[in-house]
C-alpha cells in the first residue's frame, strides 16, 4: 500500500496543510496586528486611553475566540461563499481560519506590548516622541522576542485548526488522517500523518525560539 | 531674571475607585536658569508627580507651568511634544531600550526629531565621549553596569540638547562610589552646558553633593525652600531638620538635657572656639556629633554639643557661639 500513489498524496497532503496555516497566519497578523496594537494603546494604561475604542475590539475578539473553530467554521459558510465562491477546499478554508486566527493574535500581540517596560514608554515620552513613533519604535522592537515566540505559538495552532477544517472538506494532512484512519480504517497511513503533523510542529518550535533568540540583545 | 521653571499653585489629584489622593497641595516654586534644584522628600512625599508635571508627564489637576514662560497647559499635543525636547529626563531604572545598540540608544532623540542616520551616529559618538563611554557604543544595556546604564541615559538625554534636566532618583539604584561619579557628571554638564538640572532624591546627601538649591517636600505640600546653604545652615521646618540630621546618629547614655547643633562657616573654622569656650567657662562640654560636609565647594562644619545641666552656664555658652558668628540652633530632645 505505500505506492507511489500514496506517497504523492502524503507530499501534497503536507503542501496544503501549509498553506493552509502559513497563509492565514499571515492574513490574521495583518488584522490582528493593529487590533492587538490598538488594544494596547487604547487601554486604562496605555498611552492613549480611549475606553469605547479599547471596549468595542475587547467585547468582539473574545466573542470570537470563544466559538469553537469548527462551529465558526459552518457559521462562516456563507461568508466563505461570497469571498472564494465554494465553502470546501484549501483555498476556502482561509477565510474561517483568518477569521479564527485575527483576535487571537490581536490578544497574544496585546499581551506581548504591554511587557514592555512602562518606563521606557515613558522615557520615550519624555523625549517628544509621538504615539506613532513608541509604537512602531519601542514597542514593536522592545517586546519583538515575544512576538516571535507568540507567532509561533498561533502557527502551531491555525495548523491544528488547518486539520480540524480537513475533517469536514478541506484538504491537508488531517484530510488524510480522517480519511484513511477513521473511514477506510488503515491506521498505518493515519499515524503517519499524526507524526508528520507532531514533526511539522516541532520545526516551526524550534525556527520560531532560534529566531527570537537571535534577535534578543538582553542577554549579558 | 524671569525664572526657567515656575511653578503656581500646583495641585495634583489621582482618583482611584472610591478614593481620592491628593498627591501635591498648592506647590509653587521658581526655578532659574543655570540651577541645580534638588527636591527632596520621603517616599510617597509626591516629588516624582511634581517632577512629571514639571514636562506634562502627568497633566496637574490644578495650577500651572511655566517653562521658559511658556504655560505648559495652553499648548497643543504637537507644541508639548516639541517643548519636551527641551527637558531631557534620566531615570532611577535607566530606562533603555534593551533591544538597542548603546550608540543606538543615544541615537533615539535624534531620530525622533528627523536627523540623519548618519549624523546622528557621529554625534552620538560625541555624546558617548562626553560620559566616557564611547568604547562601548557597539554593547547592549544588559552588557553595562548600572552605573555604565546611567551614564548612557545622560548621553541620550544630551542628544536632544536640552534647556533643562529632570532626574528622577537618577542615583537612587547605584552603589555611594557610582552615584559619586555620576553627581559629579551632572555637575560638569550643568557647568559646560548651562543645563539647567532638577534631582529629585530622599537622601540628603546628593543635595549637599551637586544642588546649589533646594525644596523640602512632605505629604504633597511644599514645606521650605531656598539654598542649600540657607537651609543646611538654619532649617526651620520639622521635616527640613529630620532630614538633615539624618546622617546624626544618637549616642546613648547622656545625662545632660539642652543640646545645641552649631554650623561652622569658612572664617569660623580657623578659631579653636569650642576649645576657647571650655577654657573660658571651665566647664566642659559633650560633642556627640561632628561633621564637615561640602556644600557646592564650600566647607561647613557642624557639631551638636550637649552642654553643662546648670542652665546659666549653658545660656551664656549659646550666647558665646552665638557671638564667635556661628550659627547655633537648640535642638529639643535630642538626648
Amino acid at each position: 500500500m505505500w505506492d507511489e500513489k500514496v506517497i504523492q498524496m502524503i507530499i501534497e497532503g503536507i503542501g496544503e496543510s501549509l498553506y493552509m496555516t502559513l497563509v492565514p497566519t499571515l492574513l490574521g497578523y495583518v488584522f490582528g496586528m493593529p487590533l492587538g496594537i490598538v488594544l494596547t494603546v487604547t487601554d486604562q494604561d496605555g498611552i492613549r486611553p480611549n475606553r469605547a475604542v479599547y471596549r468595542v475590539i475587547d467585547f468582539i475578539s473574545n466573542i470570537f475566540r470563544s466559538i469553537p473553530f469548527l462551529i465558526l467554521l459552518i457559521l462562516l459558510i456563507p461568508l466563505t461563499k461570497a469571498i472564494v465562491g465554494k465553502s470546501y477546499g484549501s483555498t476556502a478554508m482561509i477565510v474561517p481560519l483568518t477569521i479564527a486566527a485575527a483576535p487571537y493574535i490581536a490578544r497574544l500581540v496585546e499581551s506581548s506590548l504591554k511587557e514592555v517596560d512602562h518606563g521606557v514608554v515613558e522615557a520615550a515620552q519624555s523625549m517628544g516622541a509621538g504615539t506613532w513613533t513608541i509604537v512602531t519604535r519601542v514597542l514593536l522592537t522592545e517586546a519583538r522576542t515575544s512576538l516571535i515566540v507568540n507567532a509561533t505559538i498561533v502557527t502551531a495552532t491555525i495548523l491544528g485548526y488547518s486539520a480540524m477544517a480537513g475533517a469536514v472538506g478541506a484538504g491537508g494532512l488531517g484530510a488524510i488522517a480522517v480519511r484513511y484512519g477513521y473511514n477506510r480504517y488503515q491506521p498505518d497511513i493515519m499515524i503517519v500523518t499524526v507524526v508528520i503533523l507532531v514533526l511539522l510542529v516541532q520545526i516551526m518550535q524550534g525556527i520560531g525560539m532560534m529566531l527570537s533568540r537571535k534577535f534578543d540583545r538582553r542577554r549579558t | 531674571m524671569e525664572p526657567i521653571i515656575r511653578v503656581v499653585h500646583l495641585n495634583k489629584q489621582f482618583r482611584g475607585k472610591d478614593m481620592e489622593v491628593q498627591a501635591l497641595s498648592d506647590v509653587s516654586l521658581d526655578i532659574n536658569k543655570g540651577d541645580i534644584y534638588g527636591i527632596i522628600g520621603m517616599s510617597g512625599a509626591g516629588k516624582s508627580t511634581l517632577v512629571r508635571c514639571l514636562n506634562f508627564l502627568e497633566r496637574p489637576t490644578d495650577g500651572s507651568v511655566y517653562v521658559e514662560g511658556k504655560d505648559l497647559a495652553s499648548l497643543t499635543e504637537k507644541q508639548l511634544r516639541e517643548e519636551r525636547k527641551n527637558i531631557g529626563m534620566i531615570f532611577q531604572h535607566f530606562n533603555l531600550l534593551m533591544q538597542r545598540s548603546v550608540i543606538d540608544n543615544v541615537c533615539f532623540p535624534m531620530e525622533i526629531a528627523g536627523m540623519k542616520r548618519a549624523e546622528a551616529r557621529k554625534k552620538a559618538l560625541d555624546y558617548l565621549k562626553i560620559v566616557g563611554l564611547e568604547e562601548k557604543a557597539q554593547a547592549y544595556p544588559a552588557q553595562l553596569s548600572g552605573g555604565q546604564k546611567q551614564r548612557v541615559a545622560i548621553a541620550r538625554v544630551l542628544a536632544s540638547d536640552p534647556k533643562i534636566l529632570l532626574c528622577d532618583e537618577a542615583t537612587s539604584a547605584l552603589d555611594p562610589q557610582t552615584t559619586k561619579s555620576i553627581l559629579q557628571l551632572l555637575k560638569e554638564i550643568n557647568q559646560k552646558y548651562g543645563i539647567t538640572i532638577v534631582v529629585i532624591t530622599h537622601e540628603m546627601a546628593v543635595v549637599q553633593e551637586i544642588c546649589s538649591h533646594v525644596a523640602i517636600i512632605d505629604k504633597g505640600h511644599l514645606v521650605e525652600h531656598g539654598t542649600v546653604e540657607e537651609i543646611f545652615q538654619a532649617p526651620k521646618s520639622r521635616e527640613a531638620r529630620k532630614l538633615i540630621y539624618q546622617g546624626c546618629e544618637k549616642v546613648a547614655e547622656m545625662k545632660g538635657r539642652r543640646c545645641v547643633r552649631i554650623v561652622f562657616s569658612e572664617n569660623s573654622s580657623f578659631e579653636p572656639v569650642i576649645g576657647n569656650m571650655v577654657l573660658a567657662f571651665k566647664t566642659p562640654v559633650n560633642i556627640l556629633y561632628a561633621n564637615t560636609r561640602d556644600l557646592d565647594g564650600v566647607a561647613k562644619g557642624e557639631m551638636i554639643l550637649q552642654l553643662p545641666e546648670d542652665t546659666i552656664v549653658a545660656d551664656k555658652m549659646i550666647a558665646y557661639l552665638q557671638s564667635a558668628k556661628l550659627a547655633v540652633e537648640e535642638l529639643k530632645d535630642y538626648v
